[in-house]
């Protein structure tokens, strides 16, 4: 088990013949992903990577019953792309693309609700998901992921990797590893993916990455409180972060006095989760809280 | 991106939001008798453009009694430097400045458009106390502060329009005139792709109207693509020089007031690097995300970033080496490095894919580069090499 991909998941490419789609993708193959193929407008009937190209997600799903989409076209173009994907009955779409307008993505959102709420969005201006040995979807590197007991899910890229490669040296392993992106609209939030880890029964304990800003990783810890039973690690980026200064991504911006790193901290402290403030220290202390008392 | 007043309030005029007409002058002579707007008491104020509120309590935002006496205040004003708890320490240049006809004014409201990230919807925040810091406000009275969130579908409503204006005591003309001003507000957000519009004041006057006094607009960077006109007019003058060099690099860079440099892949990352150069006793000096994809360039420009900041000591670079190589990375630190003659002591903490050979590679460059593998020992190696 694992949550939302696995070897059986069909996964497609929009954005497939573009420099990024192509790169990710080999990678994705090479990987072992089951890639079946990709969708670039007008190029329909050609093949690309050994894989058949399509016009539309439409197509690409009729003909390869592909249930999985990973989006690298361009900003301007990504929230008709994300759109596409929807309508076509794609179940799992991860939108890698970044700088997407904030409003694109409200009416995306708002349109998903409304038309398709049982898609699962990943993104956008996020790393992608993984469940390692399995299917990767994403930009991460999949060499530093080992199968194992760990789900992780985070708002950072490259933190990810981070968390990934630390419980991979301490011999745990991960179950599967979403990135849910930094941006102030996105799809799947840290409680939507906890939710699926918690009934997951490859996965036996989570680490968490959060970001200042936002109100994300409190109610993530209201949830933790309330209804998760699996032990939790967490990490927040930016304690030393000035105030009011934008730190990259959209999300990391500090309103109204809350969303500080120490307020994530305390929030998920008093729901039982194990905080660490030291970022090289999420594997070491996952692989201490999981070792069988003595 | 900011805009400046007259920009927003020159925006917002063409979705039928009342404003004073304005001048704009970025020399005293400007002001000139017949250029003035007519004002009925003889009065007018002149106000500051910097990207900053406050601007009042930092003497931005004066009142004139004559034409002779805007144009003093004028010459005292552009060129001038002001500082406003939003500014920071070093303030921002004067150079230009809005001269409207003084209002006579009844009351002061607050009204803003931003995007909830919670609710995931455009949100209309409006309150009785305007005229002040709306933090302070919201602190105070949170009671006083109305929030509605609006459907895209539909937009917003005028039962939620009279629903302010009930709450915000209107009467009559300013009752009838209110609905149509917030449907301009959230009109010119959507069109414009704004991060944030806010009306503070928005007064009404003592003949009974609405008017916007002042007005804030922010634009999402991310549209920038579809906002052409408004990039275009961005005033590059209210920014930090060196951010506004790296974004044309591609570079995401801030400064800060420490010593220790830092350059490293991806947003999150850097700030946990900061984070921990802080904890090792440390002080950092920026925050630099050289993104996806380092290459040679980028990593050349960043040092240059870096090392046009005199105050500092010591750099840290941190690389999660994902899908490209750690050895093909160490060699653009190490050409990068030649290129920009860094002398500085700098630590470079690769890890990933192939991170011994990149590891060994700037252990044998005979450059000051000392490569670590574990990321605590690197922030507490470039603390230590910043007091050497």
């Amino acid at each position: 088990m694992s949550i939302l991909v696995n070897r059986q998941t069909r996964v497609i490419c929009q954005g497939f013949t573009g420099k990024q789609g192509t790169f990710h993708s080999e990678q994705a193959i090479a990987y072992g992903t089951n890639f079946v193929g990709g969708v670039t407008p007008g190029k329909g009937g050609q093949s690309h990577l050994d894989r058949p190209v399509f016009d539309t997600v439409h197509d690409a799903v009729e003909a390869t019953d592909a249930n999985a989409s990973m989006i690298y076209v361009p900003a301007p173009f990504a929230a008709d792309a994300i759109l596409e994907a929807a309508d076509a009955g794609i179940e799992v779409i991860a939108c890698i693309t970044e700088g997407i307008p904030v409003l694109d993505m409200l009416n995306v959102k708002a349109v998903l609700e409304a038309d398709y709420p049982d898609v699962r969005l990943i993104g956008p201006n996020c790393p992608g998901l993984i469940t390692p040995g399995e299917c990767k979807i994403g930009i991460m590197p999949g060499a530093i992921h080992r199968p194992g007991k760990i789900g992780i899910v985070s708002r950072s890229g490259t933190l990810t990797y981070e968390a990934v490669a630390q419980t991979t040296a301490a011999g745990l392993g991960q179950s599967t590893c979403v990135g849910i992106g930094g941006d102030p609209i996105h799809g799947m939030d840290f409680i939507d993916c906890l939710a699926l880890f918690a009934d997951d029964p490859q996965t036996e304990a989570v680490i968490m990455v959060g970001e200042i800003g936002g109100q994300a990783e409190e109610e993530a810890a209201d949830f933790i409180r309330h209804q998760f039973n699996k032990p939790v690690v967490a990490y927040i980026a930016g304690a030393t972060a000035p105030t009011g200064k934008r730190m990259g991504h959209a999300g990391a911006v500090i309103a109204g006095g809350r969303g500080s790193a120490e307020d994530k901290f305390q929030a998920l402290a008093a729901a039982g989760v194990t905080i660490v403030r030291d970022p090289t220290r999420m594997g070491r202390t996952m692989a201490e809280l999981l070792a069988p008392s003595a | 991106m900011n805009l400046h007043e007259h920009q927003a309030k020159t925006l917002l005029a063409g979705f039928n939001v009342p404003v004073a007409p304005g001048l704009v002058i970025n020399h005293p002579a400007q002001a000139a008798d017949d250029q003035l707007p007519a004002s009925a008491d003889g009065r007018w104020v002149i106000k500051a453009q910097i990207h900053s509120g406050a601007r009042g309590k930092a003497g931005g935002v004066r009142v004139a009694q004559s034409p002779d006496e805007v144009r003093a205040i004028a010459a005292e004003l552009i060129g001038r430097t002001l500082v406003t708890h939003q500014t920071g320490p070093t303030g921002l240049p004067v150079h230009q400045l809005l001269v409207e006809p003084a209002s006579a004014i009844a009351r002061e409201l607050y009204v803003a458009l931003t995007v909830d990230r919670h609710a995931q919807r455009v949100v209309l925040i409006a309150s009785r106390h305007g005229g002040m810091d709306i933090e302070q406000v919201a602190a105070d009275h949170p009671e006083s502060i109305m929030r509605l969130s609006v459907n895209p579908t539909v937009g917003l409503m005028g039962h939620q329009a009279r629903q302010i204006g009930f709450a915000l005591g209107l009467e009559d003309a300013a009752f009838k005139q209110l609905p149509a001003l917030l449907r301009g507000l959230y009109d010119a957000f959507i069109r414009h792709d704004a991060d944030l519009i806010e009306i503070n004041p928005l007064a009404v006057t003592e003949a009974g109207s609405l008017l916007a006094v002042d007005a804030k607009i922010a634009i999402d960077g991310n549209a920038a693509y579809r906002q052409k006109a408004l990039f275009a007019a961005k005033d590059v003058t209210q920014e930090d020089p060196t951010e506004v060099a790296a974004q044309a690099s591609g570079l995401n860079y801030i400064s800060l007031t420490g010593d220790i440099a830092c350059m490293v892949n991806g947003a999150g990352l850097a700030m946990a690097t900061m984070d921990l150069i802080q904890s090792a006793g440390g002080s950092p000096a920026n925050f630099l995300d050289v993104g996806g994809g380092t290459s040679t360039e980028k990593v050349a420009a960043a040092f240059k970033l870096i090392l046009a900041n005199p105050r500092v000591t010591a750099i840290l670079v941190n690389i999660f080496g994902g899908i490209v190589r750690c050895d093909l990375i160490a060699q653009g630190i190490i050409s990068a490095a030649r290129e920009v003659g860094l002398s500085l002591p700098t630590v470079v903490r690769l890890e990933g894919t192939n991170a011994a050979e990149g590891r060994q590679l700037l252990a044998e460059s005979g450059l000051n580069l000392v490569a670590e593998h574990d990321l605590a020992t690197a922030a507490a190696r470039v603390v230590a090499l910043s007091r050497a």
